[in-house]
C-alpha cells in the first residue's frame, strides 16, 4: 500500500511533552516538513529557546542548540556566521522573542541575518504557568494580570510582524495561524518559504504563528481555538507584512 | 622579528594567529583597540567581525559559533563582563570552549576607566550562576598576552570549557615589542560534538545545559568537577622569581606583578631577601608553586590593584602556615614600586 501520510523525517521518535490541545506539535510538524521537503536536514541546525518549547532539541532530528532565554537569534547569528552553508532556524515563544529577547530579535532582523525565525505567539507565558506575555491582549486575564491587562499600567501588546517589517534587513515576515486546516496549510507554505529565502541567501525571514495555550488560558482545546479566532485574530491580523523576493543582501547569498 | 604592539592589538592579532575567525564584541573602554583591530583584520582573513547590539548578544553569538565548533571569542572590560556572565554560565553548562578577554577597569558599577584587578573574584569564583569554573590566564607583558591567547584557546578546547584572559587597562594600553607566532600554524582539534549539521551521517548533536532531573544534573556537574580536578593538576602555572632564599614572598599577577618585580629588585639592593610568585593561571590557582615557596618563606605579601581579592586564595594555598600581608590600590590607582617597598621594609623590620 502506498504511504500517503507519515511523520516527517526531521522529527525524532521522542514523544512530545506538550499539553493536550497545544499547537506546538502542529508547528513542529510544519517546520520538520519544510526541512524534509527542502532536503536540508543534514545541514540544518535549530536553536531551541527557553519556554515550553525548550525541549524541541529532543524533537527535531537535526543538530540542535539550546539558547539562554531571549538569546536564540544571537546564538543563531553565531551559528550562521560560523557555518554560512548551514540552514539555521530558531523556534521561539512570545516571552522569549518579544520581551527578554527584543534586542536580539530587532538587531538580528535589522542586520538581515540570513536565518529563519519561527515565532509562536500564544499571548501568554506557558512554561512558568500563565503570566502576562508581551503579546497578551488588552484586558486579558493572566496570572500576573488578574484584573485583566490594563494598558495604562502594563502597556500594549507588541505586534512583532508589524514592528519588524519596518526594518530594511527583513526579507520576509508573515503572520499565520494554526486554528483550522486552511490556515495550517497557509502556515506550512509560509514556513517553507521562510526556509527557502534563507537557502537563497535573501536575508532574515520570520513566520509568526498565532497559537493556543488551552492550559494557561483555562479553556478546552476547542474553546481555545475559538478564543484565538475571536480575540487574537482581530488584534493580530494574518497576512504577509514584508516580502522582498530579490532579497535584502547586496552581496547576494554570501552571508 | 619583533614588532612594537599595543596590548589590546597584540591580543587580537594573537587570536587570529591562533586560528580564531569569529569575533563578536561591543565597544567599551579600555579594550576598544582590540575590537577595532579585529574589524580591520578579520575581513582580510575571511573571518567574522560582528559588532553586536549588547555584551549579552555578543557572548551568545560566541556561544553559537562555539557550538558550531568554531574557535570564537569576545572581549570586553569589567561592566561588560558582568553582562556576559549569563552566556559564560551557559557555555560552561554546555561544555563549550571559547575565549573571553577582560581588560579590567575600576569598579563596582560604571566605576572608572583606569586599570584595575577588581574582577578577580568574578573571574575565578563566580563568573555566572551555578557550579562551574572557567580557565583564567593572567598575562603581565604584551608578549605574554600573545602567548597566552593561543594557550587559552588550546586549553579551552582540551577541557571543553570557557577560558578567560584577565588583563587590565594598563596592559591593554601599553606598547612593548613582541614576537608573533607564524600565521597558519594553529592546530585546530576535531570537535565531533559540534552542532554544525549531521550530514545524515550521525545522530543529531544537541548542545544543551537543561537537565530537569536533579540526579542527572548532579551527575553531570560532578563529572565536570572531576574534569576540573584534572585541570587543577595539569594546568597550574606560575613564575617564581628569586624565591629560593626569600624570607618574604610577594604574590602578584598581571600589571601589579610588574610593580612587585621592581619592588623585589629594589629590596634585594637593600639586602632584603624578597622574592615573587607570579600566578600565570588564576584558575586553576598555582597552589603547588605557593606551597613550595611556603616551605622556606617566613611571610607573604599579596600585592593587587583591588581590595585584596586574591589574599584568601594565597592563605588557603599555604594552609595559613605563615602570615599573609596585603598591599593594594584600587579604583584605577596603580601602586608604585616604592609604596610596595615601604610595605616590604615594614614587614621585614617589624613582622
Amino acid at each position: 500500500m502506498p504511504i500517503v501520510f507519515q511523520k516527517p523525517r526531521a522529527l525524532t521518535d521522542a514523544p512530545l511533552h506538550y499539553c493536550p490541545g497545544c499547537t506546538h506539535g502542529i508547528v513542529h510538524r510544519l517546520a520538520a516538513q519544510a526541512i524534509d521537503e527542502l532536503g536540508v536536514q543534514g545541514r540544518t541546525v535549530g536553536v531551541a529557546s527557553v519556554g515550553c518549547s525548550v525541549m524541541c532539541y529532543d524533537y527535531f532530528a537535526c543538530d540542535m542548540v539550546q539558547a539562554p532565554h531571549g538569546r536564540a537569534q544571537a546564538v543563531a547569528t553565531g551559528l550562521k556566521r560560523a557555518c554560512p552553508e548551514n540552514v539555521i532556524f530558531t523556534y521561539q515563544g512570545d516571552g522569549d522573542l518579544a520581551a527578554i529577547g527584543t534586542a536580539e530579535t530587532v538587531h538580528a532582523a535589522t542586520r538581515g541575518e540570513n536565518i529563519t525565525v519561527i515565532f509562536i505567539n500564544n499571548a501568554i507565558y506557558g512554561m512558568t504557568g500563565g503570566q502576562m506575555a508581551p503579546t497578551s491582549l488588552p484586558g486579558q486575564v493572566t496570572q500576573t494580570t488578574p484584573y485583566g491587562r490594563d494598558t495604562d499600567t502594563a502597556g500594549y501588546p507588541v505586534k512583532v510582524c508589524e514592528l519588524l517589517s519596518t526594518l530594511d534587513g527583513v526579507a520576509f515576515a508573515q503572520r499565520v495561524a494554526v486554528d483550522n486546516v486552511k490556515n495550517v496549510n497557509a502556515a506550512r507554505k509560509a514556513i517553507k518559504k521562510a526556509f527557502q529565502y534563507q537557502l537563497e541567501g535573501k536575508g532574515y525571514s520570520i513566520v509568526e504563528v498565532l497559537s493556543t495555550c488551552p492550559t494557561n488560558w483555562g479553556l478546552s482545546p476547542v474553546e481555545a481555538l475559538k478564543w484565538l479566532q475571536d480575540n487574537m485574530m482581530p488584534y493580530y491580523p494574518l497576512g504577509v507584512f514584508k516580502d522582498v523576493p530579490e532579497g535584502v543582501k547586496k552581496g547576494g547569498a554570501a552571508l | 622579528m619583533k614588532v612594537l604592539m599595543k596590548g589590546n592589538e597584540a591580543l587580537a592579532e594573537a587570536a587570529i594567529r591562533a586560528g580564531c575567525r569569529h569575533f563578536f564584541g561591543y565597544p567599551i573602554t579600555p579594550q576598544t583597540e582590540l575590537a577595532a583591530y579585529m574589524s580591520k583584520r578579520m575581513p582580510k582573513v575571511n573571518g567574522t567581525y560582528l559588532q553586536a547590539e549588547s555584551e549579552v548578544a555578543a557572548v551568545n553569538m560566541v556561544l553559537g559559533a562555539a557550538a558550531a565548533g568554531a574557535r570564537a571569542m569576545t572581549s570586553s572590560s569589567s561592566p561588560g563582563i558582568s553582562l556576559k556572565s549569563e552566556g559564560i554560565s551557559y557555555m560552561a553548562g554546555s561544555d563549550l570552549p571559547a575565549l573571553i578577554i577582560n581588560v579590567q577597569r575600576g569598579g563596582p558599577g560604571l566605576g572608572g576607566i583606569q586599570p584595575s584587578q577588581a574582577d578577580y573574584w568574578q573571574a575565578t569564583k563566580a563568573t555566572g550562576h551555578g557550579d562551574f569554573q572557567i580557565l583564567v590566564f593572567a598575562p603581565s607583558t604584551v608578549q605574554e598576552m600573545v602567548d597566552l591567547v593561543s594557550d587559552a584557546f588550546d586549553a579551552a578546547d582540551r577541557w571543553r570549557m570557557p577560558a578567560m584572559i584577565l588583563a587590565d587597562g594598563m596592559l591593554g594600553q601599553m606598547m612593548e615589542p613582541v614576537s608573533l607566532p607564524e600565521e597558519g600554524r594553529a592546530q585546530l582539534v576535531d570537535k565531533p560534538w559540534a552542532a554544525c549539521g549531521h550530514g545524515d551521517s550521525r545522530p543529531h548533536n544537541v548542545i544543551n545545559s537543561l537537565y530537569l532531573t536533579p540526579d542527572k544534573l548532579e551527575e553531570l556537574v560532578m563529572t565536570r568537577y572531576h574534569r576540573y580536578q584534572l585541570v587543577k593538576e595539569q594546568e597550574q602555572r606560575a613564575e617564581a622569581y628569586l624565591c629560593e632564599d626569600a624570607d618574604l614572598v610577594i604574590v602578584a599577577y598581571g600589571a601589579s606583578a610588574r610593580v612587585a618585580r621592581s619592588a623585589v629588585n629594589k629590596a634585594r639592593e637593600q639586602g632584603y631577601k624578597v622574592g615573587l610568585i607570579r600566578p600565570i593561571t588564576l584558575w586553576p590557582f598555582p597552589v603547588q608553586a605557593l606551597k613550595k615557596a611556603a616551605a622556606t618563606a617566613k611571610s607573604f605579601l599579596v600585592v593587587e590593584m583591588s581590595m585584596g581579592q586574591m589574599v584568601d586564595d594565597v592563605k588557603l594555598a599555604i594552609d595559613c602556615r605563615v602570615p599573609v600581608h596585603f598591599y593594594g590600590r584600587t579604583g584605577g590607582m596603580i601602586p608604585t614600586p616604592n609604596q610596595v617597598l615601604e610595605d616590604v621594609e615594614r614587614i621585614m623590620e617589624h613582622g
